[in-house]
């Protein structure tokens, strides 16, 4: 594809940051090499673009890989429709402040069926708005390699998948039979139809992803910062009721105060947690915190970390 | 409950997940340290992982409470069964074995570690091959009540053939021998033998209980008192990690950037040595030279670049370069050729047929390769018996690799990124081996019998101008270059005379 703009002026677009620690410029290194080889050896690959943290560092990165040329594939966003309006307005912001393709997908058969979380149930909605308007979009677009945000410490059936992990024409995955990954030699060999998912963080933690949002200064959904907002809590969940096809039931009462989001997703299915931090710095801060009350808490009794577990799930703090 | 409040509730289990494997924002000196822990089946190894990351919370509130929950099986000391945290697939738990490469993460406030957990059975060496080709340290487990087993040997075998320098020899269970002394000892005396015949020499052997978390992370110095080493952990923090061990500067080119007329930049991960403005380099396989002008990243323009680095690399003249091609520092180049001599680990049920043409992948480079086998080794007793067969899987042997183009390597022993590589089956695009080389073969080399040669020695200056020139590199690989002072240059030449 020609490229017919100005020709690249190398500028220093963070002059004054300071440089990387060793650790998570070792994590930045191997995720732009994954990005690069990927880019390089597959005909069609695509982003899949959440609007998230992890999704945030992934654009980052791939920013990074292909400086000071332009990221050289699309981002697909999977809108189910049921997504917090703010992320649909950073979603479209950062497409325009980085210059990338932006595609969004909704499932046609979700909405001409009228899906919904609150008339389907999660499952379904789940199964038809996003597992199926995923393949929609990736079989539509022929994609053969689409980079994801997945991490191997997020849970452990993630422990064992490969940074090219291989997809069968139908876009199945099977544990069993993956490739061995050997070194940083990576196999991106495929046939017609098949493909693969790529991922550029496997190696990194949560608190990696954190310490470099701050490091690099990643802007970030406001969701993910503490300001007054309308919510009910609805089976021990904090949800929000902003949107204009929020339903208060019966007995439920709409409440104002400050609260975050720690996931973003889709709001019917996504509960917020009541927080002051407005900022990165008090975000990192107030996990902090609650990483010692758990260990405390697992050093007094061990067998309290369930219920500790449960109480969070119930929204108690 | 309604559907939508369960889904609720499924959706903040991951919310919970809370980063807490630090107190504060740490900054870490060093890049993580990649370990592969080995051991036989019940030697302890997953109630180790398990133990590593419990105290040092690495585990999150979600898994603990799984593992609580689904801890039938709780030990004396009322902890849960560390292994279930392990466990990634269903169909492992079932079976109860683990069956494949997991990699867990935790961290101390020096440092923070990838661990490769790879299963014991022996059939399963392509796993630890896999494992360990990353890894900068083996962690050995054995049992202390039962001390050097034939797997022992096996794993550290695999582990010093993959590159590994560095072991850790865990006795575990020394609870159950009384905290035997003696027995420690003999084991840890046995393994530095052991160890000593493949050419290792650093060796800590640690005494511990994994199931007590006695020398994990913790000392244990009330049931040990005379152990004076350092905890499994305190090893690991001091563990050297794994640098670009070459001198050469080695840039595999994996993509070109041109975003503008004006731009043209060579973008990779440097694979060796270092990297300044102003060096002159050559682009392999066509041998042009070229000098650097500016090492771009997207936060700086960089005044050097070491191996690890990921750069775009602007050169000062018009060079026809490629993916796949390599870019390298003038006075430490790699060897080219179309035969080189390697080991491999065969990764799959179809082995390794005997001239049968596979694809290589080594750094960006992919290109047809014949493979003949010449010997395999003998886990048991560590020897090599000659072998022109097919490598069956899980087998490792010596190859000759034949190349229908020119190949670019250095020795593993001297570089683990440009000296390793994974072979490709046309067939299927599986990967079917993994490999080390070991040397060029001079027997076919583009040299055969009838060809006229001269020897020249030049001024290297001039080398490089007759390098750069477009004669030459048509006909690059048909030539053979050594670097070489006046003083040797001249004594080679009286030998030829004489
Ligand atoms: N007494 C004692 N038992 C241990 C120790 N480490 C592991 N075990 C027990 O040995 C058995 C096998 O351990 P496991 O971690 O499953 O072994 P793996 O097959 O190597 O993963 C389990 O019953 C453990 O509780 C130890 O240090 N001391």
């Amino acid at each position: 594809m020609p490229d017919t703009r100005p020709d690249v002026e190398l500028k220093n677009p963070a002059p004054s940051k300071p440089p990387l620690d060793p650790h998570l410029k070792a994590l930045e290194n191997e995720a732009i090499h994954i990005f690069r080889e990927v880019a390089a050896e597959f005909e069609r690959p695509v982003m899949l673009y959440s609007i998230g943290k992890d999704s945030s560092v992934l654009l980052h990165l791939a920013r990074k890989a292909f400086y000071p040329g332009r990221v050289p594939f699309p981002l697909v966003h999977i809108n189910t429709g049921w997504k917090f309006p703010e992320m649909i307005d950073f979603r479209d912001e950062t497409a325009k402040r980085y210059d990338l393709d932006l595609i969004e997908h909704r499932n046609p058969r979700g909405v001409a069926e009228n899906i919904t979380p609150f008339t389907h149930g999660s499952a379904l909605y789940t199964d038809i708005m996003k597992t199926e308007a995923l393949r929609q979009a990736l079989d539509a677009g022929q994609y053969d390699a689409a980079f994801g945000g997945a991490r191997r410490d997020e849970e452990a059936s993630r422990a064992k998948e490969r940074i090219y992990s291989f997809r069968t024409p139908d876009h199945k995955w099977d544990p069993r039979n993956q490739r061995p990954e050997l070194w940083n030699v990576y196999n991106g060999m495929i046939r017609k139809g098949e493909s693969v998912r790529a991922f550029p963080l496997s190696n990194w933690t949560e608190v990696d992803i954190w310490r470099y949002i701050q490091a690099e200064d990643i802007p970030l959904v406001p969701l993910y910062y503490a300001k007054k907002r309308k919510f009910v809590e609805r089976d021990g969940m904090l949800l929000w009721a902003e949107d204009p096809r929020f339903e208060a039931l019966p007995g439920e009462q709409v409440q104002e105060d400050y609260i975050r989001f720690r996931t973003l997703g889709c709001w019917p299915l996504t509960g917020a947690i009541r927080s002051t931090a407005s900022n990165l710095e008090e975000v990192i801060a107030e996990l902090e915190i609650a990483t010692v009350s758990e260990r405390q808490g697992r050093a007094i009794d061990r067998d309290q970390a369930g219920s500790m577990e449960k109480k969070k799930r119930e929204g108690y703090f | 409950m309604s559907a939508t409040a369960t889904a609720a509730l499924a959706a903040s289990a991951t919310v919970t997940s809370l980063p807490h494997a630090e107190t504060a924002p740490v900054v870490r000196d060093t890049r993580p340290l990649r370990l592969i822990t080995c051991g036989s089946v019940d030697d302890g190894k997953s109630t180790l992982i398990g133990r590593l990351l419990w105290d040092t919370k690495a585990v999150k509130e979600d898994q603990a409470a799984s593992l609580h929950r689904d801890s039938g099986k709780q030990n004396d000391l009322g902890l849960p069964d560390f292994a279930l945290l392990l466990d990634g697939l269903q169909a492992e738990r079932e079976q109860g074995i683990t069956i494949d490469v997991a990699y867990r993460y935790f961290s101390t406030d020096k440092r923070s570690f990838i661990v490769a957990d790879t299963p014991g059975h022996e059939q399963y060496t392509r796993n630890m091959a896999t494992g360990a080709s990353t890894a900068d340290l083996a962690v050995l487990l054995v049992d202390a009540r039962a001390g050097l087993l034939e797997q022992t040997r096996r794993h550290a075998t695999i582990a010093s053939l993959m590159g590994i320098r560095q072991f850790v020899l865990a006795v575990n269970k020394i609870d159950l021998t009384g905290y035997d002394r003696a027995g420690f000892e003999k084991i840890a005396h046995d393994f530095k033998e052991l160890a000593l015949s493949l050419g290792i020499r650093q060796v800590t052997a640690i005494p511990m209980s994994a199931l007590k978390g006695e020398n994990v992370v913790y000392r244990g110095t009330d049931a040990m008192p005379w152990y004076e080493g350092p905890t499994l952990v305190e090893t690991l923090e001091l563990a050297t990690v794994r640098s670009a061990q070459t001198v050469g500067f080695r840039l595999p080119v994996q993509r070109v950037s041109r975003p503008g007329e004006s731009f043209r930049g060579y973008q990779g991960t440097v694979a060796g040595g270092s990297v300044k403005p102003g060096d002159s380099v050559a682009i392999l396989p066509s041998g042009m030279i070229a000098n650097v002008t500016k090492i771009v990243t997207f936060d700086l323009v960089r005044n050097a670049a070491v191996a690890g680095d990921a750069i775009t690399l602007v050169l000062d003249r018009q060079v026809d370069v490629a993916r796949g091609d390599m870019i390298v520092s003038l006075e430490s180049q790699p060897q080219i050729g179309l035969a080189f001599d390697a080991q491999i680990v065969a990764l799959q049920p179809s082995g390794i047929e005997p001239g049968k043409r596979y694809w290589l992948k080594s750094g960006s480079r992919r290109q047809r390769v014949t493979v003949q086998p010449a010997s395999q080794l003998d886990l048991k007793t560590g020897k090599w018996h000659h072998h022109a067969e097919a490598l069956p899987m899980n087998a490792i042997g010596k190859v000759h690799l034949a190349f229908d183009e020119i190949a670019i390597f250095d020795p593993y022993e001297q570089n683990r990124t440009t000296g390793a590589f994974i072979l490709i089956d046309p067939d299927t695009n599986n990967t079917v081996a993994g490999g080390m080389i070991t040397a060029r073969r001079n027997d076919i080399g583009g040299i055969h019998e009838n060809d006229r040669r001269v020897i020249l020695s030049l001024p290297a200056d001039l080398a490089d101008q007759i390098m750069a020139s477009e004669a030459f590199a048509n006909r690059r690989d048909e030539v053979d270059i050594r670097r070489t002072t006046a003083g040797r240059a001249a004594e080679l030449l009286d030998d030829l005379d004489n």
